[in-house]
């Protein structure tokens, strides 16, 4: 396990932001921390990375632990945080060069080590100007770079795409997919779902300051339930004398029925409605999203 | 030491950078010392000439400026997540605040040696042995970098980057509670054991007697203040800096 913890707890003041979270990471693979807002979610992020002192349990990152021995800890991970923290009057290869020789680069290794990522990351055009007239998405590829200059084996993430055009953000999931290759283990937090889904193996939804589902997206997805049939009719009349016909729950003019997303399924409804004359307007099939489980899983914890 | 050496090559470029700064650091002493010589240096007597009386006093209050930036730079590294960044490395995060505070006295230094320079086509004339320069020059920064960890540690406390720059409101005010730009002799009784008393007081009488060859009879005064507050802030910072990571 690349990331152990065990019983973290945190408040701020009266606010308990963690209560008791235990969580296991394998090395290689990408955790998602899906919640919302206060969830704990940076906190959490932040204890990892040595940033904030927990009030009790353990941590345990690339085998050390976090309070008592993190500068070692600190030689093992890079973190990315929630705003990109660049240097806005640095030039781009003048941030990396600068994160190089922190890192204990000599000077012309810090200098290769800045163009490489700069290629990589697509911003050699702008390497010589300064951040400030960076768009967004450059800034966070900056950012994910000078994150990666001395080749972490665990990577945090908090909120890496938040605020970016959906140009950006995929390439900062290409960014992220091609690190995965590399064997850097991911640890990162989204408010977003579509994200989690995409790049998460796993993902932890936090909610209240502790785990209330872990497991694969499907698996997650399934835990709400399977596909279901949202009909549409005329009126919320027809909607509930259909629901005598094929059951299911009304709602308005809509009735979701239950399914197993067969034709056959499919065909065998339309029929029977046919047969009771009732008309429908629009059937569509629903999968269940990450979204129908985050709103089905807080909503009970809360 | 890499690393302090890094972030205070950091912090002089992004200071070279940053227009406001250097406006503040250097520009803005200048255009004061100008006011104070042509505008009010006429209305207050003096036996001396004025500019060689006031030129202490506005180097020292120019490090009031440099002080408020430096507190500003250092509130913005904490609130855009760059202390966050360097404290997830493995290198004394501290260093950001070195970087800082090496760059303020730097700035100063660069801020006094255009005073001096202007004060001289103004008709300044010290009256100072190589010696009393060095000495006037080694209490001035030995009083900037006090203050200039000063500044940091309250970079560090300051909620936002405008708050910080509230730093900068005292800084310029306490100078003229001083002897800096009028003798305390011409100031009501109660005004003067405040301004006999504070710690810039001790420093500008310092630099002005020894650059007007004068005795320097404040000299271990100043000196003590200055050192004392040294160690204070630098605790104070660093005891601060600490503390961040209990948010």
């Amino acid at each position: 396990m690349i990331v152990e913890t065990e019983g973290l707890t945190k408040s701020y003041g009266p606010t308990t932001v963690l209560r008791g979270l235990d969580l296991e990471v394998t090395e290689g693979s990408v955790l998602a921390l899906l919640g919302p807002n206060g969830a704990g979610k940076t906190t959490t992020i932040r204890i990892l990375s040595t940033l904030t002192r927990p009030d009790g349990g353990t941590a345990r990152v690339c085998g050390f632990d976090v309070v008592r021995a993190g500068a070692d800890v600190r030689g093992a991970i890079s973190l990315t945080g929630q705003y990109a923290a660049v240097d806005e009057e640095q030039t781009g290869r003048e941030n990396l060069v600068m994160i190089a020789r922190l890192r204990g680069f000599p000077r012309p290794a810090s200098r290769a080590r800045a163009a490489e990522l700069l290629e990589r990351f697509d911003l050699l055009d702008a390497a010589d100007r300064r951040v400030r007239t960076y768009s967004g998405g450059m800034r966070r590829r900056l950012d994910l770079a000078m994150s990666l200059v001395a080749r972490p084996r665990l990577l945090f993430l908090d909120e890496p795409t938040t605020g970016l055009d959906p140009v950006s953000r995929t390439t900062v999931w290409d960014a992220i997919t091609d690190l995965v290759r590399d064997g850097v283990t991911i640890f990162l937090t989204t408010q977003y779902l579509e994200e989690a889904d995409r790049l998460a193996d796993r993902i932890v939804v936090l909610h209240n300051g502790g785990v209330v589902a872990d497991g694969t997206a499907d698996a997650l997805k399934n835990s709400v339930g399977g596909t279901r049939l949202d009909l549409t009719f005329r009126s919320p009349a027809d909607a509930s004398r259909a629901r005598n016909v094929v059951g299911g729950v009304a709602d308005g003019p809509t009735l979701s029925v239950p399914s197993d997303g067969s034709a056959a399924h499919l065909h065998r409804v339309l029929d029977d409605l046919l047969g009771a004359r009732v008309e429908v307007l629009r059937v569509a099939t629903h999968r269940p999203t990450l979204d129908d489980v985050f709103t089905s899983l807080t909503a009970v914890a809360a | 030491m890499t690393a302090s050496l890094t972030m205070i090559g950091r912090s002089i470029r992004l200071s070279r950078r940053n227009l406001d700064l250097v406006i503040m650091a250097i520009v803005l002493p200048v255009l004061m010392m100008a006011l104070f010589v042509y505008v009010f240096g006429g209305a207050i007597s003096s036996t001396q000439s004025y500019v060689d009386y006031v030129v202490p006093g506005i180097l020292v209050l120019c490090t009031g400026y440099g002080a408020t930036s430096t507190a500003m730079s250092v509130t913005d590294d904490v609130k855009k997540g760059v202390v966050d960044r360097f404290r997830s490395m493995p290198i004394s995060g501290f260093s950001v605040l070195t970087g800082h505070v090496v760059a303020s006295v730097a700035r100063n230094g660069l801020a006094t040696f255009a005073v001096v320079l202007v004060a001289l086509l103004m008709g300044f004339r010290p009256a100072a042995s190589f010696g009393s320069w060095i000495l006037a020059m080694g209490l001035l920064a030995l009083y900037v970098l006090a203050l200039s960890w000063l500044a940091a540690g309250f970079g560090v406390v300051a909620r936002t980057v405008e708050s910080a720059s509230l730093l900068g409101f005292f800084m310029l005010f306490i100078p003229y509670l001083s002897s800096a730009f009028v003798p305390v002799a011409t100031m009501p009784s109660w005004l003067r054991a405040v301004s006999e008393h504070q710690p810039i007081t001790p420093v500008i009488e310092t630099v002005r007697a020894l650059l007007t060859g004068q005795e320097a009879t404040s000299g271990w005064l100043a000196l003590g203040w200055s050192g004392g507050l040294l160690v204070v802030a630098f605790g104070w910072a660093t005891w601060l800096f600490s503390r961040i990571s209990r948010r």
